[in-house]
């Protein structure tokens, strides 16, 4: 469902690739034996070889080529065996060097495919271009000193995955849904913890316009958009800025773009113009890098099952609707969550508890489901009484509340409150008969055709049990009396 | 192939060079010397060619993932010409 935008000249088809760089889980750097701890003191893990000293050389670390390969195969991607790093040079406080080694026309993983979902419950594919290896730059802070930068060069040499996805992105929903899933994937392989505020992922947005079946606009790279909303926001104001363009007979430059998220604009980059002749060429401190097919092999036996053949399962064997299998396996945990609760219970009902309600107060507390004050056993438990009749729906809820509360059993809780349903149809009769002995007038009314009364005898005998009087009795008996 | 001024210039930017004229046009000549003589290679026909990285028969070494280095923050700032708090400290640089 491509999203159009409707200008002076009819519609618009909006066209985003992606560049989101991935910051690997390692405990050292791409090329050095420095930590990559985040927030350490500033340049307190900086080895000779990150500061460039003369004469050091770079020797790649094991772990980060593994993480490589795992995400590759993660996004369903072709693993090159043979990659090549190469020098892109360019000047920059931050980049000691004086060249960053990256990967250039041989990366390590090649085309790959994933499934993004949107919010009206179907999905799409998304090709993806490529995946390198390559070293972050240093940090620099401006407001230190009127006049002067202060560089941190702790994340300098960090490693760095950059996935490139194919212009596949129709629109600002597409472009946050692809984002999304790109960090649960890297999330459930542990390649990149996926924090975005943190600046361990970050994104640049190729956005361009085109007349539908036209053939691709000039695009305009934006750089700084570094959070799922500002990714939306960014390609929003992009859109129209183009459109705009174009329909007052202007032209869109291919250039660098920053996205404002104070302003919520994007300007230009005049300095970065200059700068994007990179003289590639391949490293010559280090050698072609070849991986085994055993060793490829290996790492596929230790891939999690991912977000997307769980969904598919969730939804084939367990029956669930889409979206509610999109939403249970959004992170790992949470549908880890979800597999122990459901286990041996009805599945769609352990769903529905998990989604509606447990998701629900979690959030108002500001909570996440690592840190539930329900545990899955307990979540079992109360749908256990639910099925076996003990309580009511209803009831269920009040008993829940408590539970999130005080972390007490469900039974627990119902034997101290007295919440047990009340199925012994003697009693319920008699709350029947005191009902109908109280309102006379309305059984009349009932009797001479006025059928929608009946919800109101449910209501009172319901009332007068406190809700305890199991209401598929209360239903039965109601129509056995009042007829 | 013989480089223009101008395009001394460029290359000279991009290698934050500052020059005046006079030493650009005396670069200029030998610089095309240089790409001249590199040029002839493209005589040779490479097209069934390997691309060759080494010439000695070794793979790309491996390290495992340990941290074995880092905390000389002070050897680090010993030659910068100039440092604050940890910091190395440059000429502001921010759009």
């Amino acid at each position: 469902m491509a999203q159009m935008i409707k200008g002076k000249t009819g519609e618009w088809e909006i066209v985003v690739g992606m560049e989101i760089h991935a910051q690997v889980i390692a405990n050292s750097k791409l090329f050095s034996g420095a930590s990559t701890a985040f927030g350490a003191s500033p340049n307190s893990q900086v080895s000779m070889v990150d500061a460039a000293m003369p004469g050091m050389l770079p020797v790649l670390n094991k772990k980060c080529v593994e993480q490589a390969i795992r995400t590759g195969l993660g996004l369903n991607a072709q693993i090159n065996k043979h990659s090549v790093f190469a020098r892109k040079n360019y000047f920059y406080p931050d980049l000691p060097q004086g060249y960053q080694i990256s990967q250039f026309e041989h990366p390590i993983i090649g085309t790959g495919t994933i499934e993004i979902d949107l919010p009206d419950g179907s999905s799409k594919n998304i090709g993806i271009t490529r995946l390198h290896l390559e070293q972050d730059a240093g940090k620099s802070i401006h407001d230190q000193h009127p006049s002067k930068s202060y560089v941190d060069l702790n994340r300098s040499g960090c490693a760095l995955m950059e996935i490139v996805s194919e212009p596949d992105i129709r629109g600002a929903e597409e472009a946050t849904a692809y984002i999304s899933k790109i960090r649960m994937i890297l999330r459930y392989l542990e390649t990149c913890d996926g924090n975005m505020d943190e600046g361990s992922m970050r994104a640049d947005v190729n956005v361009s316009m085109r007349k539908p079946g036209d053939e691709l606009g000039t695009r305009a790279e934006i750089k700084n958009v570094n959070s799922v909303k500002a990714v939306q926001q960014a390609i929003e104001y992009e859109s129209r800025r183009q459109i705009d363009l174009l329909e007052n007979g202007g032209t869109v430059d291919q250039e660098t773009r920053l996205w404002d998220p104070d302003k919520m604009e994007t300007r230009s980059m005049r300095s970065k113009e200059e700068a994007h002749d990179y003289r590639y060429f391949p490293d010559p401190d280090l050698l072609p890098l070849d991986v085994s097919q055993d060793w490829i092999d290996e790492i596929k036996k230790t891939l999690p099952e991912l977000p997307d053949e769980k969904k598919h399962r969730f939804i084939k064997e367990l029956g669930l609707s889409t979206y509610d299998a999109s939403i249970l396996i959004s992170d790992r945990q949470r549908a880890d969550y979800y597999e122990e609760v459901t286990e041996g219970r009805d599945s769609k009902m352990a769903a529905n508890w998990i989604i509606n309600e447990l998701l629900g107060i979690l959030n108002k507390n500001g909570k996440t489901i690592i840190d539930s004050p329900i545990s899955t056993k307990q979540l079992g438990g109360l749908i256990d009484l639910i099925a076996n009749e003990t309580i009511s729906g209803k009831i269920a809820k009040e008993v829940f509340v408590e539970m999130f509360i005080s972390g007490k059993n469900a039974a627990v809780i119902v034997e101290e409150k007295g919440l047990k349903q009340v199925t012994d149809t003697g009693a319920i009769e008699s709350l029947i008969d005191k009902v109908i002995a109280e309102n006379p007038d309305n059984v009349a009314a009932y009797k001479a055709g006025k059928d929608k009364l009946f919800g109101f005898f449910v209501g009172q005998v319901m009332k007068k049990s406190q809700g305890k009087a199991n209401p598929a009795a209360v239903n039965k008996l109601l129509k056995e009396k009042l007829s | 192939m013989s480089l223009s001024k101008e395009e001394v210039k460029k290359v000279a930017g991009l290698a934050r060079l500052r020059m005046n004229d006079e030493e650009m046009e005396r670069l200029a000549p030998q610089l095309s010397n240089i790409i001249g003589f590199i040029e002839q290679l493209s005589e040779l026909d490479t097209d069934n060619v390997e691309p060759l990285a080494n010439v000695v028969d070794i793979t790309l070494p491996l390290r495992e993932d340990v941290v074995s280095d880092g905390n000389c923050g002070e050897e680090i700032l010993a030659n910068s010409q100039d440092a604050n708090q940890g910091y190395f400290v440059v000429p502001k640089v921010i759009e």
